[in-house]
């Protein structure tokens, strides 16, 4: 994607994002202030990139699995798979490396999983990855035996809690597996290849795609990234939490790519408006955590804000911004740019 | 707690009724294994049972009523000499309870209470969530006593029994010490990574120097927050004082360690006080109070919290 057409696709989630960030500003006049604090970057706005790293890593996969008409909801439930695996395998004394190593391999199972309930079983998405959703979370518990697996690994816990340069990790690891999908999806023909089957799969396989390995390669990039996400968690509170580790992200991760102004209908997407949308998610936590509200009012607000930003994406609304932009003055009016094919 | 078990349990022995609870035979339906706590005190009630010499058959409900109650109508086909049951739910206990008066066994309700008229079952043994909240309120208000203290405080599941009662109760301890004050209140789901989320907006919106105590509705959110307040840069235990319920092994290393101050036990020995209360029930037709409610004993860096550690490890939680 070229640059000006990048800006203009992901234009709504910048002006969202600037919105939410602004709000926050002004329930918490110091939110922009980031200092460098015992060799660590400390402030709101580190955290809102912190926070929303779990998030941000299963959009990554979440987006592309939306784009071939799909959706996976066992995400979550990986993450406390993959978070329950690094941790039991520190714990009975292996390398760190390995039980990274062991976690993301865990993450491509369940992807391959899935990935054949949907490609080779044809079962619908939402139908497949439940499965995996409510029985992973059991699976979880048999790996940690039931209890919070605690571990003291210095090298798992820096992929959670640590920095790198004074930025905490997880901020880098997100920024840099998402700069690498975003661009390695463009750059090559994948990108279009899986918007191809997410718009048409029967006519996209008699174009000569493989819509099966295709499709099986998006939920394992799926599993993968919820497999880092939950490395990440885990090292965060330096344990595994089987019971609560990315419960209900899964929701998050769709909200995130639904904001990202991707269809889940499938076919055309945009990684950086689905990354944007993760950060926005996260921005109304911390808008909510720093207002001081009882926490009675945590959820309300939350939808409400939602709401808001999916009132001002839909079709209708956009239309009447559009015909308003297109009845100003003259003098006020850029030329409109020609309608590309397949944009929305 | 091991010494009290120890003498009880030998002061059973060497009593009459040791003949009598010899050869009981009783039923124990379990929720399920849903939380550590849980777990653990299956394993207790489990260790009480052993030592009395009592033969105890367990059967696990998995969250589900329906299954409580079939385990319930099988232990009185049975004849079992009496029933513990942790209730999953208050109500629709009723008729099952009817029929194990009707067969003359009674019932003892651990941990959770049913809404059914008293002279169904023999007694609950329960904690007490207000008085757990106000032994750690009070134990702030000695400890801060004639100084300042603005308090953050990390709230259970909003709307849970658990998170409305520990407040209130805490709240009750402080009403009236003008020093002490709670200036930020907000959920952290009773879960590490909340707890640590929350604490960590926290710390940025009043300042880490600002704080001066923690009070946690549970002892996972409070490990939570110490990771968050060391990443800002604060000695946890000594910048900020933390208090939390519960007495989860984790909690008493972080007492061992320094970094935490104090915890509130949630006992999971809820079967020894019931099965003293049968024992001198069966022997001489002593009638238990209706409500025997267990001790919410506070731990402090004063007590061994090394060795409770290393006891509590084993039991599951």
């Amino acid at each position: 994607m070229m640059g000006r057409a990048l800006l203009r696709r992901i234009a709504p989630q910048l002006v969202i994002l600037a919105i939410v960030l602004a709000l926050n500003l002004m329930v918490f006049p110091d939110f922009l202030k980031v200092e460098l604090q015992h060799g660590r970057l400390f402030g709101n706005l580190i955290d809102v990139l912190n926070r929303g790293a779990p998030t941000a890593l299963l959009c990554l996969g979440m987006t592309l699995v939306i784009a071939t008409r799909g959706i996976d909801l066992s995400v979550g439930a990986v993450m406390a798979i993959a978070g329950a695996t690094a941790a039991s395998l520190v714990v009975d004394g292996h390398h760190f490396l390995t039980a990274v190593a062991g976690a993301l391999a865990v993450g491509a199972i369940c992807g391959i999983w899935n990935g054949i309930l949907v490609a080779v079983l044809r079962i619908q998405p939402i139908v497949a990855t439940l499965v995996l959703m409510v029985a992973g979370r059991g699976i979880a518990q048999l790996i940690t035996g039931g209890t919070i697996l605690t571990f003291l690994d210095p090298g798992l816990i820096h992929l959670g809690a640590g920095t790198i340069f004074g930025v905490p990790t997880p901020i880098v690891i997100w920024l840099a597996l998402g700069t690498f999908v975003a661009i390695f999806v463009r750059r090559t023909a994948l990108g279009m290849l899986i918007e191809a089957i997410g718009i048409n799969e029967a006519s996209s396989r008699l174009a000569g795609i493989n819509s099966k390995v295709l499709l099986v390669c998006v939920y394992i990039v799926s599993g993968l990234g919820a497999a880092i996400a939950g490395i990440i968690v885990a090292a965060d509170i330096q344990g595994a939490d089987a019971n609560n580790a990315g419960l209900w992200l899964e929701l998050d991760a769709i909200l995130a790519v639904v904001i990202g102004g991707n269809s889940l209908l499938g076919g055309r997407f945009s990684i950086v408006a689905s990354l944007l949308g993760a950060m926005i998610i996260q921005s109304v936590n911390s808008l909510i955590l720093l207002s001081g509200l009882p926490p009675e009012f945590n959820l309300i607000i939350k939808a409400l804000l939602i709401l808001a930003i999916l009132v001002i994406q839909s079709p209708k609304v956009s239309h009447l911004l559009y015909i308003l932009r297109a009845s100003a003055p003259q003098s006020a009016r850029k030329p409109l740019p020609p309608l590309k094919e397949g944009q929305r | 707690m091991s010494i009290r078990s120890a003498l009880l349990a030998s002061a059973v022995a060497l009593s009459p009724l040791a003949a009598a609870a010899q050869d009981m035979t009783i039923g124990f339906s379990q929720i399920g294994s849903e939380s550590g706590w849980r777990a653990a005190e299956t394993t207790v009630t489990k260790q009480e049972a052993e030592k009395r010499g009592i033969d105890l058959k367990f059967a696990d409900a998995q969250q589900k009523q329906e299954n409580q109650i079939s385990a319930l109508r099988s232990f009185i086909a049975q004849g079992v000499d009496a029933i513990l049951l942790a209730p999953v739910v208050a109500t629709g206990w009723d008729g099952v309870l009817e029929e194990a008066k009707d067969a003359d066994i009674p019932v003892i309700l651990l941990d959770r209470t049913v809404d059914a008229p008293e002279d169904l079952y023999l007694t609950a043994v329960t904690s007490d969530l207000v008085h757990e909240g106000e032994v750690a309120g009070q134990w702030l208000v000695d400890e801060e006593a004639g100084n300042d203290c603005r308090i953050v405080e990390l709230q259970g599941t909003t709307g849970s029994s658990p998170a409305i009662d520990r407040k209130k109760g805490f709240e009750n301890a402080i009403a009236g010490h003008d020093n002490l004050e709670i200036v930020r209140s907000q959920t952290g789901d009773f879960t590490r990574s909340q707890g640590k989320v929350v604490m960590e907006s926290f710390l940025k919106a009043e300042g880490g120097e600002n704080i001066c105590a923690l009070y946690a509705h549970n002892d996972d959110m409070a490990v939570g927050a110490i990771q968050a307040i060391k990443e800002a840069g604060l000695k946890p235990g000594e910048d900020i004082k933390i208090v939390a319920i519960d007495g989860v092994p984790d909690a008493h290393l972080a007492i061992a360690n320094g970094e935490m101050n104090a915890t509130i036990e949630l006992t999971p020995d809820m079967a020894g006080p019931a099965l003293d209360a049968l024992a001198a029930y069966k022997a001489d037709g002593t009638m238990p109070p209706k409500w025997i409610q267990t001790e919410s004993r506070l731990y402090t860096a004063a007590d061994d919290n090394q060795a409770v550690y290393e006891t509590k490890k084993g039991l599951g939680y």
